[in-house]
């Protein structure tokens, strides 16, 4: 089901309920805005996120019982903040809203916080990674993640688990990238590392031809190459470059976190991306009751080709919070009950135990290590190692902006 | 730092916006069109070079042929239905037009086939590293640099040595002149039309292992093809040619000693060259 | 053309009719019917704004760029970074710099690139913005790069109005204000003789080169009046949003206040209200119904006002006015 296609759907529940309101029942509805690209160069992230919380309403049909939602989806169309800030306010202001959801890019996330400070609504954010950006407004909490988690967690890893003694550092030119880096550096350093090169590799607008920069990263011979790029084109392309360079024969190992590993792209990568080894908050191979059951229903609805990926699951996880917060407030959503409610809400998601802190309104969930294998001609994660409870290392460690 | 490496690599890159460029020079040399529609044919043909492996399970080539075949037939319908009434139009209006155009392909492609983005899965042979015997390098940039090379040529050939090379030349140059030769203009147009869109379908499935392919593409990289048009000078093939040769070069080299300046060089050169030479490499000044 | 003749046109282009109260009392008649949707209409009329700017260069001086939101974004990041680094939060003030920087560098450009014409001049303007966006870009410490900077605070406007975060009630009249101004500065440039000056060099060069006109002269300062007039609109999308990042330097805005001024039809000052309305509506109401398909019907739009209008909306409008006036 796209939502374009539901569209009609929506129309049908919201008379029906109309009629069945003015029949006098006391059905309550929680309208949820959801704010997402599902045009422009987020639209994959957003069909992924937005299938994300189809699924978890399938798969969890009585999670809202006895209340009804209504999600209003809103096109947020390119990564500026502006046309996000527009709709969150008309989704505020006209069509008054309960709960803000959704919000692929840090920008749209970081243009709408002054609107959902000065309206009171709750905003749960399924993906904008920037970690600073829950700071900007008590009425923000995040389900997805901060550079930091993955990026500190990774550092540490490499330097412990993989022994390496020195790395070059590869990043998008943007301020995950930049986070990226400085998570990793500070893990990494910590545990006695020593990061050789840092190479800004291009805009996220659009994928660069990524040789120059590896080219460079080879030359230096470090023991391994950590790389940060946008999930998408971008990792599918700096696989296959770190193949047709012969990388892995030199000696160099890549690692990154997730995004270079994202489930959608995993068979598109080719052979030459086996040995790959990634820290991240979920992976589609991830063994549990609860992710085997999401795989799988994703399949079903979605064709035997798709699979939900830590996008998909955030959305998912997204949605669970939600309906945490209207069943705790009995279909009322008040502001600071709802954060309230939020605080310290714990959730057996597909990719793990996970909290919301208190004290951040952000996420703490474990990190897995893994590595790509090739099985049965597939590309698959195999977890080496998982580490548990993990928190924004940024605001932890009171980093930069983070500070504020 | 191993200088056959860098060169190779950016000779790659450079061949690869030289085929998906050459097109838009000739249309917009010949046809004084303003086709900024262009990089929809080069997500196009990358699409049916994509799918037809994927579904149909064609060969590389034979899927590649087919992308060009099938976006030139497509470019035929259009320009006799669409394009033609826009010769005489201003230049604005033409870009009014093929904007609007992009729009609609991306939008099509969008909802016909989804917003996630296509992998053209290249034959074993192409795949991994080849040894040169003095280095190894990407077998695949090497394969670019062959094709492009060979593109060139035969273009070369095409333009300055056969029959419709020759009036396409004569029609740049000076078209009222051609026509009272005898020279069918129009008929002239569609072919060349239909042969740089084929051509873009090509640059588009071949590129598509460097520059991706999802329904962004044809404006994601607009600024670039154009810039490679305007530093060639209009409707030069060779200057086309040599213009997307240096960007690539140029912009690997940089970006190899000094990735902090990002993609600033490229429009930093742009601007420093057509500032010296605003008629570009080949054009003629006007 | 004879003297008196043209006295004459020029009277009655001068003069102003009595339907161009209407658009005014339209913009005030959406305050007060539509409370819900001021932040839109805000955006709407930032975006009239710099279109009308964009109309100085192209529809009268016949200058064709694709770098004009070089100077929309100049103005936006001035007031962004005087309000957070400087302190200085005034927002008329803030419009003044604004305009003033982005001029400068509409002069300092302009008298750089306007040597050349047709494509290079399209390449030149394209990258001397590309240049400006990866400097915003690398300058991330002073601009906030791509995340950009939030949570930008502005006095009361005139000390009294405060900006409204959640209604936009304040930013809608005060962009209507601004607006007025910026079209009544503009209406007046173009039937001086300055614009007459400038629409003879369009139609014709080599005749305004013999004539002994200053062209290149003239063309650089109506550059420059266009980058302030562009740098105003940015300043006042900054203050009315109370964010600036990397997006408002970049190419699809330029391309797209292009895009809407073609789409209006340039050279006629209406133009750029017609574009951007009809354009950002039909976006905004597709968008909202359609979330994943709005663009076919925006792209179809385009399509057919270019197959079937000769310089957009009120290019078509003209001719089917003709036509029934030929009748």
């Amino acid at each position: 089901m796209t939502p374009s296609k539901s569209w009609p759907r929506r129309l049908a529940a919201a008379a029906a309920l109309a009629a069945f309101a003015t029949g006098g029942a006391l059905a309550q509805t929680v309208k949820i805005g959801v704010v997402l690209p599902y045009t422009g160069v987020g639209a994959e992230f957003g069909q992924q996120v937005d299938r994300g919380m189809q699924m978890y309403m399938k798969l969890n049909p009585g999670a809202f019982a006895p209340y009804k939602v209504e999600l209003i989806r809103r096109d947020s169309k390119n990564p500026s903040g502006e046309p996000a800030k527009t709709a969150v306010q008309e989704l505020i202001t006209q069509d008054k809203v309960d709960i803000l959801t959704g919000f692929i890019y840090s920008p749209d996330a970081i243009a709408s916080a002054p609107l959902v400070t000065a309206a009171q609504k709750p905003m749960v954010i399924m993906n904008a990674g920037t970690a600073w950006i829950t700071n900007l407004s008590p009425m923000i909490s995040r389900v997805s993640f901060s550079m930091w988690h993955s990026g500190f967690a990774m550092g540490e890893a490499a330097a412990k688990t993989l022994n390496a003694k020195t790395a070059v550092v590869g990043y998008t030119d943007y301020p995950p990238g930049k986070d990226s880096l400085a998570a990793f550096k500070a893990g990494f350093e910590a545990a006695g590392g020593k990061v050789l090169d840092e190479i800004p590799m291009g805009g996220p607008g659009q994928v660069p031809d990524f040789t120059p920069f590896f080219q460079r990263a080879k030359d230096r011979k470090p023991d391994l190459f950590y790389v940060f790029v946008p999930a998408g084109d971008h990792a599918v392309a700096v696989t296959k470059t770190y193949g047709a360079l012969g990388m892995r024969a030199a000696g160099i190992k890549l690692v990154g976190p997730g995004d270079i590993t994202q489930d959608i792209k995993l068979q598109s990568m080719g052979e030459g991306a086996t040995g790959l080894i990634t820290v991240h908050h979920y992976n589609a191979d991830l063994d549990n009751a609860a992710n085997r059951r999401l795989v799988a229903a994703w399949k079903q609805e979605f064709g035997a080709d798709s699979t939900p990926d830590f996008m998909g699951v955030q959305g998912y996880d997204g949605m669970a919070a939600i309906a945490h917060v209207v069943r705790t407030l009995n279909g009322r959503i008040e502001a600071e009950a709802a954060m309230k409610a939020l605080r310290g809400w714990k959730y057996d998601s597909p990719r793990g135990p996970i909290m919301i802190d208190p004290a951040t309104r952000d996420i703490v969930m474990n990190e897995y290590l893994s590595e790509l294998v090739m099985k049965d001609g597939r590309l698959v994660q195999k977890n080496l190692a998982v580490i548990p409870a993990v928190k924004d290392m940024c605001k932890e460690l009171k980093a930069g902006k983070c500070a504020q | 730092m191993d200088f056959a490496s860098i060169l190779l690599g950016g000779l790659a890159s450079g061949m690869v916006l030289f085929v998906v460029s050459v097109g838009l020079s000739v249309t917009m040399g010949l046809m004084g069109f303003v086709n900024l529609a262009h990089g929809g044919f080069a997500m196009l043909g990358g699409y049916v070079l994509a799918l037809a492996m994927r579904h149909w399970g064609l060969p590389f080539f034979a899927a590649l042929t087919l992308a060009f075949v099938a976006v030139a037939a497509l470019a035929v319908l259009l320009e006799k239905t669409l394009y033609a009434r826009l010769y005489r139009a201003t230049e604005l209006d033409q870009v009014l037009f093929t904007i609007g155009l992009v729009f609609v392909m991306i939008a099509t492609v969008t909802l016909a086939i989804g917003p996630e983005s296509q992998v053209v899965v290249l034959p074993a042979w192409l795949r991994g590293q080849t040894d040169l015997g003095f280095l190894s390098y990407r077998t695949y940039s090497l394969a670019l640099i062959a094709f492009g090379t060979a593109l060139v040529l035969a273009l070369w050939l095409g333009f300055e040595r056969t029959r419709i090379g020759a009036q396409i030349r004569a029609a740049v140059d000076n078209r009222r002149m051609a026509e009272s030769l005898g020279v069918d203009v129009s008929r002239l147009f569609t072919l060349t039309f239909a042969l740089g869109s084929g051509l873009a379908a090509v640059g588009g499935g071949l590129g598509a292992e460097i520059l991706g392919l999802d329904p962004q593409y044809p404006l994601r990289y607009l600024a670039y093809f154009l810039i490679v048009v305007a530093l060639g000078g209009l409707g030069r093939v060779t200057g086309v040619f040599f213009a997307a040769l240096a960007v690539g070069v140029l912009d690997f080299v940089l970006k190899f000693s000094f990735p902090q300046g990002g993609t600033m060089f490229i429009y930093a050169l742009t601007l420093a060259f057509l500032l010296a030479r605003p008629q570009g490499l080949f054009g003629k000044r006007a | 053309m004879n003297l008196s003749a043209a006295a004459r046109e020029y009277a009655t282009r001068h003069r102003l009719r009595a339907w161009e109260a209407l658009p005014w009392a339209a913009g005030l008649a959406v305050f007060l019917l539509f409370p819900n949707h001021l932040a839109f209409g805000t955006q709407v009329l930032i975006t009239i704004l710099f279109a009308l700017s964009l109309d100085l260069v192209l529809g009268y001086a016949g200058i064709v760029t694709l770098g004009h939101a070089a100077f929309f974004g100049a103005g936006a990041y001035t007031v962004g970074m005087l309000a957070a680094h400087g302190g200085w939060s005034e927002p008329l003030s803030g419009l003044a710099a604004a305009a003033l920087v982005a001029g400068v560098l509409g002069l300092a450009s302009g008298w750089i690139v306007l040597r050349t014409h047709g494509l290079t001049l399209l390449m030149l303007t394209l990258c001397t913005m590309a240049l400006l966006e990866q400097a915003a870009n690398m300058g991330a410490a002073w601009t906030g790069g791509f995340d950009g900077m939030p949570g930008l605070e502005f006095r009361p406007l005139l000390g009294r109005f405060e900006f409204d975060v959640l209604y936009f009630r304040t930013q809608y009249l005060y962009a209507l204000a601004v607006l007025l101004a910026g079209f009544l500065l503009v209406r007046l440039l173009v039937h001086s003789s300055f614009g007459r000056s400038l629409t003879g060099i369009r139609e014709n060069l080599l005749r305004m080169h013999a004539i002994g006109a200053p062209v290149r002269a003239r063309q650089v300062l109506a550059y420059a009046i266009s980058a302030a007039l562009a740098g105003v609109a940015g300043g006042l999308f900054t203050q009315a949003n109370g964010f600036v990042n990397l997006a408002v330097l970049g190419l699809d805005r330029a391309a797209g206040v292009l895009i809407i001024l073609i789409l209006g039809g340039y050279g006629r000052l209406y133009g750029a209200f017609v574009g951007a309305l009809v354009y950002l509506l039909l976006e905004h109401t597709l968008s909202k119904a359609y979330p994943t398909a709005w663009q076919l019907g925006l792209g179809l739009t385009l399509v057919l006002v270019a197959l079937y209008a000769r310089n957009g909306i009120l290019g078509l409008a003209e001719a089917l006015r003709r036509r029934r006036g030929a009748r």
